[in-house]
């Protein structure tokens, strides 16, 4: 049974009570508008969430990793980001993605199997899901040491001065490509943040067995700061990035920022977690849940109307209904794409083998209706 | 809702897995659901999970009985209107339709397309234009590079024949190796569409040429099912041990005489079975059976001797009920009689049931020796080996010389989360000492 309440050793500036509570290096610079936004955030993120988990049962997706209980942890670090930072998902950042602006249909294509990915990363500055577990952290680090290269490090100018985020999780902490990106990160002091999401399993495998000493603490050793924020406190989690990410563009080199949260639901529609933890510890972390608390502090702390939780709700219902009806909508693959999205000038030989395989196609005939 | 009635298709709810049971309805027949309401639960190779509906209105059918196990995309349940509710409506075929499944093929998708078949308007299928009209000197498919395998194509090659003209009649339009036999005008074998079925047919074994699909059922998958289900829930330790069984050979040779033993095959196995019988009562723990879900171990004060049998239909293990109450004449008519009724096939399900040990007879196959799987609902299977003459090492008055004995081999396989290798070399050790001196078992 991994360590339930670390309370001692973690930021968190909003209790799971609703309760606003003061620390002596961080706090949440925004007003009781801005706690609205980050709610309907989550609030919004959780609906996706769950609308795209039941595609799935439909048998419309053919699979979907879900983020539920980690929407604070991914609200925060999402919300604490400049226009001109860049972001290196895993394939669970389905909160990041929303703050930068993908339409959640566009990872819903991807689940469904009918594209790679088709937001514009640079559109969003948001990198395409990466599936291999920890690669992501190797593609940042180089992004981030690019950047500096650029000179977009440390001028003082707030729209030049860009961060990078890595995310990652608490099971790819033991890949080799996390740690070579430690190392590099370090050795260049390269402007990047990498954000831990440890929601306490790696599929089946507890942080308890990754990792004998807490995750944060692992920075010590490749010479940068690590801290660990209560990831189920959206507030606690924006202040610690904000912090961490202006460290990263005035050059003060890379933060490993470990958010301790919990994955309430499956690792995927394919895992079945029953068979491997007990009901008593989701139950547990059910206290903690990162929306209730921030509901809590609305209404009683910052005086809430109740229309505003009725909008909201309405706002949750509407995107289901734009999830369901948009996924069932998503284009069909066009098998000719494989050809268009791999050089930026397409060679001959390959152009030769896209119109003989188009002709192959156009050899089918459709039947039925 | 106005809606015409729709179906809600199994998914594949776990990447690629092709099946699931239900497990239990959410829902019952007349039910308003919403979208998202679940509506069941079913069970995966992977989990158990609940289906959630993807429709709302009112549930008209359920399509699919409660332990059924069906094929992904087969339709489980009806939601519509209400207007035409129906009564329980099992699907009459758990699998997809076989015009579904012949366009699937047709389509090159096997098994089919599992993710987005859920609702769509109009679906649209493509498969490949018939070649059959193609005639010879005709290239069936001038658009694109014609299909076969490297063997085939050194085949043809080799026999001077141009693929181009060679009708195709593989699974995905390539040109097989009997296809460059084939007459080039020879008419084209239909195209590779599944048989009409009609429900009154019995599923035919497929044909595929170099394999023979044979259903698994009946006496075979009983025994599938038993024998996974105890070897990879019971950890099984196998012991065995070699004995002199000359003076077993010897009795046997000696009972066949008596008349009270007239009319009885007396065999090595009865000796065996007598002997096993008589010292379960002293093992108690071999003769009992593992309860995982009471967390107890049930000790049976009874003996239900089982014996495997070989069958045409495949193994059945028919056991003799309080064996250890008969006498050992008794014992030898009630094995003739078991052996006899499953070797013609007509052992009934409850002379199966309520085994606490068996004997499987090896040695008419020549076996020596062997891993017996345990009949589940027991804790231990002895396998009995041939019996065979060999030079053995015998003693006798200090001094041990070579002879001519009766040989063969135990060996006991036990279920070792309440059998540890103590209990379980002991009870055999017992045995086999039985065998070596048998003179107390029928006394």
């Amino acid at each position: 049974m991994p360590d339930l309440d670390p309370a001692v050793d973690y930021v968190q500036l909003l209790t799971p009570e609703g309760e606003r509570v003061e620390h002596p290096d961080y706090s949440f610079d925004g007003d009781d508008e801005a706690i609205r936004g980050l709610y309907r955030d989550m609030v919004l993120t959780r609906r996706l969430d769950v609308e795209a988990t039941a595609l799935q049962r439909h048998g419309e997706l053919g699979l979907w990793a879900q983020l539920l209980g980690q929407e604070a942890a991914q609200i925060g670090a999402g919300r604490a980001l400049r226009r001109q930072d860049f972001v290196f998902p895993t394939y669970r950042e389905h909160g990041v993605a929303w703050c930068r602006g993908v339409d959640p249909l566009q990872l819903l294509g991807l689940f469904r199997g009918v594209d790679q990915g088709s937001w514009d990363p640079t559109e969003h500055n948001f990198h395409l899901y990466t599936i291999v577990i920890g690669s992501q952290m190797l593609h940042a680090t180089g992004y981030a040491m690019g950047v500096q290269r650029d000179g977009a490090v440390g001028t003082g100018d707030p729209d030049r001065d860009t961060a990078v985020v890595a995310h990652f999780g608490d099971g790819a902490s033991s890949q080799g490509d996390v740690n070579e990106a430690f190392v590099f990160a370090a050795s260049y002091q390269a402007p990047v943040v990498f954000f831990c999401q440890n929601n306490q399993w790696a599929i089946s495998e507890p942080t308890t067995r990754q990792s004998v000493i807490p995750i944060y603490r692992r920075a010590d050793g490749f010479g940068f700061p690590g801290i660990r924020v209560d990831g189920n406190d959206v507030l606690a989690t924006y202040a610690v990035m904000q912090t961490a990410l202006q460290r990263a563009r005035d050059g003060g080199g890379p933060t490993l920022v470990e958010a301790y949260t919990y994955r309430m639901g499956a690792h995927t529609t394919t895992d079945d977690p029953t068979r491997y933890r007990h009901s008593d510890e989701v139950e547990h972390w059910k206290l903690k849940d990162p929306i209730a608390r921030v509901e809590s502090y609305l209404r009683r702390g910052a005086g809430t109307d109740q229309s505003f939780f009725d909008q909201v709700a309405a706002e949750a219902e509407e995107l289901g209904v734009h999830l369901r009806e948009g996924c069932k909508a998503l284009p069909e693959p066009v098998v000719t794409d494989l050809f268009d999205k791999v050089f930026t000038e397409t060679p001959a030989e390959l152009e030769a083998q896209r119109s003989e395989y188009a002709d192959y196609l156009a050899s089918f005939e459709e039947v039925g209706a | 809702m106005t809606a015409p009635s729709q179906d809600f298709r199994l998914p594949d709810v776990g990447e690629g897995l092709v099946e699931a049971e239900l497990v239990s309805w959410q829902v019952a027949v007349g039910d308003t659901v919403q979208v998202n309401d679940i509506v069941c639960e079913i069970e995966t190779a992977k989990s158990v999970v609940e289906l959630p509906s993807p429709y709302a209105g009112i549930v008209e059918a359920l399509l699919v009985e409660v332990g059924t196990t069906v094929e992904v995309g087969t339709p489980i349940i009806r939601i519509g209107s209400g207007a035409h509710p129906s009564e329980f409506v099992p699907n009459a075929a758990a699998a997809p339709s076989a015009e579904a499944a012949a366009a699937a093929e047709a389509a090159g998708d096997s098994p089919g397309t599992l993710v987005g078949y859920g609702p769509r308007e109009a679906s649209t299928q493509r498969r490949a234009r018939r070649t059959g009209s193609a005639r010879p000197g005709q290239h069936a498919a001038p658009t694109g590079p014609v299909l076969a395998k490297p063997p085939v194509r050194l085949a043809a090659r080799e026999a001077g024949v141009d693929l181009r003209d060679v009708t195709p009649t593989g699974h995905r339009g390539e040109v097989t190796r009997e296809d460059l036999a084939a007459p080039a005008a020879a008419p084209a074998p239909a195209a590779p569409a599944a048989p009409a079925a009609r429900s009154f047919d019995v599923p035919p074994v497929q044909y595929t040429g170099r394999v023979t699909r044979e259903p698994i059922k009946g006496v075979r998958k009983m025994m599938g099912q038993a024998m996974s289900a105890s070897a990879f829930t019971v950890p099984h330790v196998t012991i065995w041990t070699t004995v002199d069984v000359t003076a077993t050979t010897r009795l046997v040779a000696r009972l066949k005489l008596d008349p009270a033993y007239a009319g009885v095959r007396v065999s090595p196995l009865l000796v065996l079975s007598r002997a096993v019988t008589e010292l379960l009562r002293t093992h108690p723990l071999l003769n009992a059976v593992w309860d995982e879900a009471a967390q107890e171990v049930v000790l049976r004060h009874y003996v239900n001797l089982g014996i495997a049998a070989a069958t045409p239909r495949g193994l059945v293990v028919p056991n003799i009920k309080d064996a250890d109450l008969m006498t050992p004449p008794d014992l030898g008519r009630a094995i003739n009689r078991l052996t006899d009724v499953a070797r013609d096939g007509r052992t009934q399900p409850a002379e199966q049931q309520g085994g606490t040990f068996t004997i499987t007879n090896i040695g008419p196959f020549g076996m020596e020796g062997g891993t017996p799987i345990i009949n589940p609902g027991e804790s231990a299977i002895l396998a009995f080996g041939t019996v065979q003459k060999r030079p053995w090492v015998v003693s006798a008055d200090g001094e041990d010389r070579l002879a001519v004995r009766d040989v063969c081999t135990l060996s006991l396989s036990f279920d070792h989360r309440h059998v540890d290798g103590a209990s379980g070399s002991a009870f055999l050790a017992a045995v086999a000492g039985s065998l070596v001196d048998p003179s107390g078992l029928f006394s």
